[in-house]
């Protein structure tokens, strides 16, 4: 079996997996299984209201998944997509406060600042990473917790006076449409998918078409072979960081800019950052297997709401098929073994 | 390897055969939904939708629902489409989904449980200007939304008169949960009250920063009550679990220890029979009902504030432990300061700046 046609197949059979799993579950739990997909599929793509949604909740989820995918084709793991995440929110919102400009000037500024804001916030473990060695993995999950604490902070203390929640952007850095509002019966869907859909095909261009991009890919395959062959892997691995951040920075201001406009004190983690990582596993790293993937967790997500009201399934049971798909999409490596297995068979 | 690729395209086929099947089955059901909630027009039916702590928080998120099935059964409703219900929100980007889904199966009512919901149900309001909204907590000045805010000053007030009546040390503390301006209440009305009942206690006041953390909630309540402080009060949500975890567990080590917790939003005696001295009782469900029942007559409070405090029967405070020894001074103290409160002789100070000035009678 082909490389390429193994990698595609593979995330199919553990969405459908994870399906069949689901549907024993319910049937044993004595839910109807059919009508709880009934109500999945209507909530995701029922109404024009609830597409809308879920392409508006797709948007962060493609961003955020090339953001976990850049760094994973470099051998990094980027945990800290959810914190540098949150920093381009709070940048974005900020810059959509705080100034008045013309539209043209704005909306670029505040996206700019997000982007920016998300690579410095991944420099960090990037530069620790490539001059001390220290390993990316846990300094990503430790700047989770800075970035929430420290937004909070800021948002609290300097962009508000203590209060919850910052004022609305001003009109000029919002990537809300009232056209796309009305097309969509009110939902929150906005620009911003344009830029993930372009960022996907970045992250294709820049890694596939690049000298640069052949560096980073070297480096992910074998450091000591891309060092030996003249690249400078410590720059590569900070240069990484950097795009990945950015690419979680840019996901923060589709939230910020667009679906919620504002920016509130948080308890807890938004769980895009971490939603990423299952959805850049699930596209395999590809910039087009994340788009993919991102559409199926968005469609799961928004859809997933609409179970315990119209299939009265409770709200812990679809949590848990959810977690079954991802379950089988992680544990992916079974299914492409028993693929081989089979493909080999086939061969004798 | 053709052999191979024909029964992948097999498979795929069948895949998307399922999927496709499962499109036609869901546009019929649809149909039925729409037929079905066209009968039901009549009815009126109400829901809700929780914030990310879930409608099992053992706080004001269970309240609402109790207060919800308690007034769906009361008239006779059933659960679901067309009767009453709840959605429940696992991430601030639900809030909005949530409550458009509920306003578009055609619910009368729909409540937004929490200020986080603000925002949403601000933006919501405006969209659908037909439909009406309530909101626990928060205020939307929209003509569709009815805005619930609670007194907890004054029930916070009347366990600060307990928790100063039951203090041997002197010592009381305060865990505040997110500084917000509901948590401000309950401490300047906590404040206000030991000062007025007992003025040589102090009051120890620290913030966990989290309503999730009981583990902060434990390591804040060893530190007080290690530093003499006998009587805590938390308004914390479930980072006040961690306080009653430390008292029991001191109670279990030596059973003469003086440890007294103070609970908040329902009476919340169950977390520990020896350690609970009282709760500061947040009534959601008694307001939850109220507003279903204004709506159901047509009186619907829409784009005015209905505040809940000891007069309405939004707050209280809960009953007092039986073991303490002053047992019926306290709840004369309390009585009496409830009455005053009630007739608006006592004004409880509501935030930290009206605590400064506050004099108690």
């Amino acid at each position: 079996m082909s490389k390429r046609l193994q990698g595609i197949i593979t995330p199919i059979i553990a969405v459908l997996l994870g399906i069949i799993v689901g549907t024993i579950i319910m049937l044993v739990s004595g839910y109807n299984p059919i009508s709880a997909y009934n109500a999945l599929w209507n909530g995701a793509f029922g109404e024009v209201y609830y597409f809308g949604e879920v392409v508006r909740q797709v948007t962060p989820y493609i961003l955020a998944g090339l953001a976990v995918a850049f760094a994973f084709r470099v051998g990094l793991f980027n945990i800290g997509v959810e914190g540098q995440f949150i920093v381009g929110w709070l940048a974005a919102v900020w810059v959509g406060t705080s100034f008045d400009l013309p539209k043209i000037i704005h909306l670029p500024l505040a996206i700019i600042a997000a982007t920016v804001a998300g690579a410095l916030w991944a420099y960090i473990p990037g530069l620790l990473k490539a001059r001390l060695r220290v390993h990316e993995v846990i300094v990503t999950i430790m700047l989770n917790y800075t970035a929430l604490h420290v937004s909070n902070y800021l948002i609290k203390n300097v962009l508000t006076n203590h209060k919850d929640r910052t004022g609305m952007i001003k009109e000029s850095a919002s990537l809300r449409s009232d056209w796309l509002q009305s097309i969509t019966d009110y939902s929150r869907l906005h620009w911003g998918i344009i830029i993930a859909v372009i960022c996907c095909f970045i992250m294709w261009f820049l890694l596939e078409r690049t000298t640069k991009g052949f560096e980073l890919r070297a480096v992910g395959f074998n450091q000591d072979a891309a060092q030996y062959a003249g690249m400078n892997v410590n720059r590569t691995i900070i240069l990484s960081m950097v795009i990945s951040g950015a690419f979680a920075g840019l996901a923060g201001a589709m939230d910020g800019l667009g679906t919620f406009g504002y920016v509130t004190v948080k308890s807890g983690f938004t769980g895009v950052g971490f939603d990423g990582i299952a959805i850049a596993l699930l596209g395999g790293n590809t910039a087009l297997g994340v788009f993919f993937s991102a559409i199926l967790f968005g469609a799961l997500k928004v859809g997933a709401l609409n179970m315990p009201l119209e299939a009265g399934v409770p709200n812990e049971l679809v949590d848990i098929i959810i977690a079954l798909i991802v379950f089988f999409v992680a544990s992916s490596y079974i299914i492409r073994v028993v693929l081989n297995r089979f493909g080999k068979k086939d061969v004798k | 390897m053709k052999k191979r690729k024909i029964g992948l395209a097999l498979s795929l086929v069948l895949a998307a055969g399922t999927i496709l099947g499962a499109c036609g089955k869901s546009d019929d059901n649809k149909g039925n939904d729409t037929a079905k909630n066209g009968d039901k027009k009549a009815a009126f039916s109400v829901a809700m939708v929780t914030d990310v702590g879930g409608v099992d928080d053992k706080s004001f998120n269970q309240s609402a629902w109790e207060g919800l099935q308690k007034f769906g059964q009361d008239n006779g409703m059933k659960k679901g489409v067309g009767g009453y219900t709840y959605l429940q929100s696992k991430s601030d980007s639900d809030y909005s989904t949530n409550l458009n889904t509920l306003a578009r199966q055609k619910f009368d009512l729909v409540f937004g449980i929490g200020f986080m919901m603000q925002g949403a149900v601000d933006e919501i309001a405006k969209q659908q200007k037909d439909k009406h909204f309530a909101i626990v907590d928060s205020e939307v000045k929209e003509p569709n939304v009815a805005s619930i805010l609670f007194k907890e000053q004054e029930a916070s007030f009347l366990v600060g008169v307990a928790a100063a009546m039951t203090t041997k040390s002197n010592k009381i503390g305060f865990i505040g949960g997110v500084e917000s301006e509901v948590i401000e209440r309950f401490e300047s009305g906590f404040r206000a009250g030991v000062q007025a009942a007992n003025p040589k206690a102090t009051v120890d006041v620290q913030y966990a920063g989290a309503f999730d953390k009981a583990e902060l909630g434990q390591s804040i309540a060893s530190k007080m009550y290690s530093s003499g402080v006998d009587v805590i009060f938390a308004a914390a949500g479930a980072t006040g679990n961690g306080m009653f975890k430390e008292a029991n567990d001191r109670k279990a080590k030596n059973p003469n220890a003086t440890v007294w917790t103070i609970g908040v939003d329902r009476d919340q005696s169950d977390m520990g029979k020896d350690v609970v001295l009282t709760s500061a009782v947040k009534r959601v469900d008694v307001a939850v009902q109220d507003i279903a029942t204004k709506a159901k007559e047509g009186n619907f409070p829409g784009g005015k504030v209905t505040l809940y405090g000891l007069a309405e029967d939004g707050v209280a405070a809960a009953p007092i432990n039986s073991s303490v020894a002053n047992k019926a001074d306290i709840e004369k103290a309390i009585k009496d300061w409830t009455d005053k409160i009630k007739s608006g002789a006592v004004k409880v100070p509501g935030t930290l700046k009206e605590l400064k000035t506050f004099k108690a009678k």
